[in-house]
C-alpha cells in the first residue's frame, strides 16, 4: 500500500514539474557551451591549413623571392670580391627570402583578410587568437625555408664561402622567421587599410634587402643604426658569423637571441592586434 | 489563421535566443574640410526579439536595415552599445567569446577558406570548432556526403563556381554540431538542387538535434517557403514579426485574380459583367482583387459555363512576402494593403 502511494505522490509531482510551461534543461540553467578548441590543436591545424594554401599559391612567389637574392648576389659579385662583405651579401640574400615571405606576404594576407571580413570566419570559432597568428606566422616562416638554403647554398659557390657551418640556417629561420613574420601579422593587423598593409609589408622588405645586403661598413650612422633597430639584422649577422672559419658561438647565439625576442614580442603584439580586429 | 499561428507559437519550444533593446550606432564620418559630416548612423535601434527552439528565424530586410549589423551582435563580433542578448542562458554582451561556443556561424565572405580544399576547409573549421581529428574527419566525410560536395572534395574552393563555394562554405559552418546555426544568405547563387540539399541539411538537423537557425535573407520566395517566423527589418528597427502567414494577413487576405480573354469578355454572361466594375484593365488582360470567397466565386462563374470559351488564361495568387514588404518597409505602398 505505502509503495503505491509513494508512487503516486511522486508521479503527481513529476506531473506538476512538467506542466510549468517552458520548463525544461534550458530554463533556468545555462546551456552547456560546446568545447573550445585547445592551443596546440587549433595552432597544428591553422598551420597545416596554411601551409596547403601556401602550396597552392604562392609557389609562384617563393620562386620569384629566391630568383631576387640570388640575382642580387650575382650582381654583387662585380662589386665585391670576397671577405667580410661577401659574407654579408651571402647573409643578407638568404634572410631576405624570409623577408620577403614571412613579412611582406604574410602583412599582405592578414590586410586582406581583414579587410575582406575573412577574420570573422576565425572571430565566430572558439579558437585561441595566438594559435591563429602562430599558425600562420610559422607556416609563412616554414614556407621559405627551400628558397633560403637554395640562395644560402648558390651565395657560398658564387663566394667560394666554407659551406661547413651551414646547418645554422635551422636556427636562423626560425628564429628570423618569428620575427618577420610577427612584424608582418602586427602590421597587416593593424593597418587601418589594406593598402596600407601592403605597403608597410613592402617597405619592410625593402628595408631589409637595403639595410641587410649592403655591406655595414661603410653606412652613415643613421642608416646604421636604423639597421640595428631591424630585427633581421640579427640574422643576417648571425648567419654570416657562421662562415667564419671558428665561428664565435656566443656571438651566434646572442644574436639570435635578440632575433628570438623580438619574435616574441611581436607575435604577442599580433596576438594583440588579432583580438583588436576581429572584435570590434 | 491568425489563431491558428498563435497556437502553434505556444505549442512550440521553449526560447532559445532572447534580445532586448538592442542598439547599436556607428560614429558620423569625419565631414572634409570644416563641413560637417552626415550624422551618426544607428544600425539597430532598439530591437527585441525572440527566437524559438527547433524553429527557422527569419531576418528580411532591404541593404542598410541592420540585418547584418543585428547578426554580428548576436555572434558576438560586435559589442552593442545598449541592450541585452541573452542565448541559451549565456549573456552574449557580457561574455560574446562563449558565442563560439553556441553558435555555427555562415558569413557572406569566405576569403578565409577560399584557397584550401572543400575537404581541408571543413575539416580545419571542425579541428578549430575543438573537434579531434578523427572527429572532425569523420564530421567532414558525413557532411560532404550529405551536402553532395563529395566528388568536390579535393578542388580548392577558389575553383569551384559561385553556388559551389556557397554550399562548400555551408558544409564547413556545419561540422562540429551546434545548437544555433546563423546563416547569413545560405543559398545566394546556389542551384535548385544545392538549394534542396542546404534544406534538407537543416531539417536533419532540426529534426534529430532540435537545432535552431537564424536566417538572413534577400530572397522572399524562399523565405515564404522555410521560414517558420519572420522579422522585417527598417532602418535598424524590427516593424513586424511573425509567421509568414500572419504578416501576409497583417497586409491583407485577398487574393489577386487575373483573367485573360481570347478576344472581347463576354459581357453577355451576368457574373463576367459585374466583375467588370472591380477590374483593372490592360488589353485583354483583367487583374482582380478579391475576398477569398468572392476569388472562388469568380473563378467558377468564368471556369464554367459559356464564359470559359472566352477565357484564354486565368490565374489566382495569394499576396506574397514581397508584397508585404514592400507594404511594409519598402514605403511605396504598392502591395495588397486594406485600405
Amino acid at each position: 500500500m505505502s509503495a503505491v502511494s509513494a508512487e503516486a505522490v511522486s508521479g503527481t509531482v513529476r506531473g506538476r514539474g512538467g506542466e510549468r510551461p517552458g520548463a525544461g534543461a534550458e530554463d533556468g540553467a545555462a546551456a552547456p557551451l560546446a568545447p573550445g578548441a585547445r592551443l596546440l590543436p587549433a595552432l597544428a591545424a591553422v598551420y597545416r591549413a596554411q601551409l596547403s594554401r601556401a602550396r597552392v599559391a604562392r609557389i609562384p612567389l617563393l620562386f620569384v623571392a629566391t630568383f631576387q637574392s640570388v640575382g642580387i648576389m650575382v650582381m654583387m659579385r662585380g662589386v665585391v670580391d670576397g671577405g667580410d662583405e661577401a659574407r654579408s651579401v651571402v647573409a643578407g640574400s638568404s634572410v631576405l627570402v624570409v623577408a620577403f615571405v614571412a613579412l611582406n606576404l604574410l602583412a599582405q594576407y592578414f590586410g586582406q583578410l581583414r579587410a575582406g571580413g575573412g577574420l570573422d570566419h576565425y572571430a565566430t570559432l572558439p579558437v585561441p587568437p595566438a594559435a591563429v597568428v602562430l599558425g600562420a606566422a610559422g607556416a609563412y616562416a616554414s614556407f621559405t625555408a627551400p628558397g633560403t638554403l637554395v640562395t644560402a647554398v648558390v651565395g657560398s659557390v658564387l663566394f667560394k664561402l666554407p659551406m661547413a657551418h651551414l646547418w645554422v640556417l635551422a636556427a636562423v629561420i626560425p628564429v628570423s622567421g618569428a620575427a618577420l613574420a610577427g612584424l608582418g601579422a602586427a602590421l597587416g593587423l593593424l593597418a587601418p587599410r589594406q593598402e596600407l598593409a601592403t605597403l608597410g609589408g613592402q617597405l619592410g622588405m625593402s628595408a631589409a634587402l637595403l639595410l641587410g645586403v649592403l655591406p655595414a661598413a661603410h653606412m652613415p650612422a643613421p642608416i646604421a643604426f636604423a639597421r640595428d633597430l631591424l630585427p633581421s639584422t640579427y640574422g643576417v649577422e648571425a648567419l654570416a658569423r657562421s662562415f667564419d672559419a671558428r665561428p664565435d658561438w656566443l656571438l651566434v647565439v646572442a644574436d639570435l637571441g635578440v632575433c628570438a625576442a623580438v619574435g616574441v614580442v611581436s607575435l604577442a603584439v599580433a596576438t594583440w592586434a588579432y583580438r583588436r580586429a576581429a572584435v570590434r | 489563421m491568425r489563431t491558428v499561428g498563435k497556437q502553434a507559437e505556444r505549442a512550440a519550444g521553449a526560447t532559445v535566443c532572447t534580445v532586448r533593446g538592442l542598439v547599436k550606432t556607428y560614429p558620423a564620418a569625419r565631414g572634409r574640410r570644416g563641413r560637417p559630416g552626415p550624422d551618426p548612423v544607428r544600425a539597430t535601434d532598439g530591437i527585441d526579439l525572440d527566437i524559438r527552439r527547433g524553429e527557422i528565424f527569419g531576418l528580411l530586410g532591404p541593404n542598410g536595415a541592420g540585418k547584418t549589423t543585428l547578426v554580428r551582435q548576436l555572434t558576438g563580433l560586435l559589442r552593442p552599445d545598449a541592450g541585452s542578448v541573452d542565448l541559451l542562458g549565456h549573456d552574449l554582451v557580457r561574455h560574446p567569446e562563449r558565442a563560439a561556443r553556441l553558435v555555427g556561424y555562415l558569413g557572406q565572405e569566405s576569403t578565409a577558406l577560399d584557397e584550401l580544399t572543400v575537404s581541408l576547409a571543413a575539416e580545419t573549421t571542425g579541428r578549430l570548432r575543438g573537434l579531434d581529428l578523427r572527429t572532425a574527419r569523420a564530421e567532414r566525410d558525413a557532411v560532404l556526403d550529405e551536402l553532395g560536395l563529395a566528388p568536390l572534395a579535393d578542388r580548392p574552393l577558389k575553383k569551384l563556381s559561385g553556388g559551389q563555394r556557397r554550399l562548400a562554405c555551408f558544409a564547413a559552418a556545419l561540422v562540429g554540431d551546434r545548437p544555433l546555426l546563423v546563416l547569413d544568405e545560405p543559398t545566394t547563387g546556389m542551384d535548385p538542387v544545392a538549394r534542396r540539399a542546404v534544406w534538407a541539411a537543416v531539417d536533419r538537423r532540426r529534426a534529430e538535434r532540435g537545432t535552431t537557425v537564424l536566417l538572413v535573407t534577400h530572397n522572399v520566395i524562399e523565405a515564404e517557403t522555410v521560414l517558420d517566423r519572420v522579422a522585417v527589418l527598417e532602418h535598424g528597427r524590427i516593424i513586424a514579426c511573425d509567421t509568414p502567414s500572419g504578416l501576409k494577413e497583417l497586409v491583407g487576405d485577398e487574393v489577386r485574380v487575373d483573367l485573360v480573354w481570347r478576344t472581347e469578355p463576354p459581357l453577355d454572361v451576368p457574373e463576367v459583367a459585374a466583375l467588370r466594375d472591380a477590374a483593372l484593365e490592360t488589353g485583354r488582360r483583367w487583374s482582380l482583387r478579391l475576398g477569398p470567397a468572392e476569388a472562388r466565386a469568380a473563378v467558377a462563374a468564368v471556369t464554367g459555363g459559356p464564359a470559359f470559351a472566352a477565357l484564354d488564361d486565368f490565374t489566382l495568387a495569394t499576396p506574397s512576402l514581397e508584397d508585404v514588404y514592400l507594404a511594409l518597409g519598402g514605403g511605396r505602398a504598392q502591395g495588397l494593403v486594406k485600405a
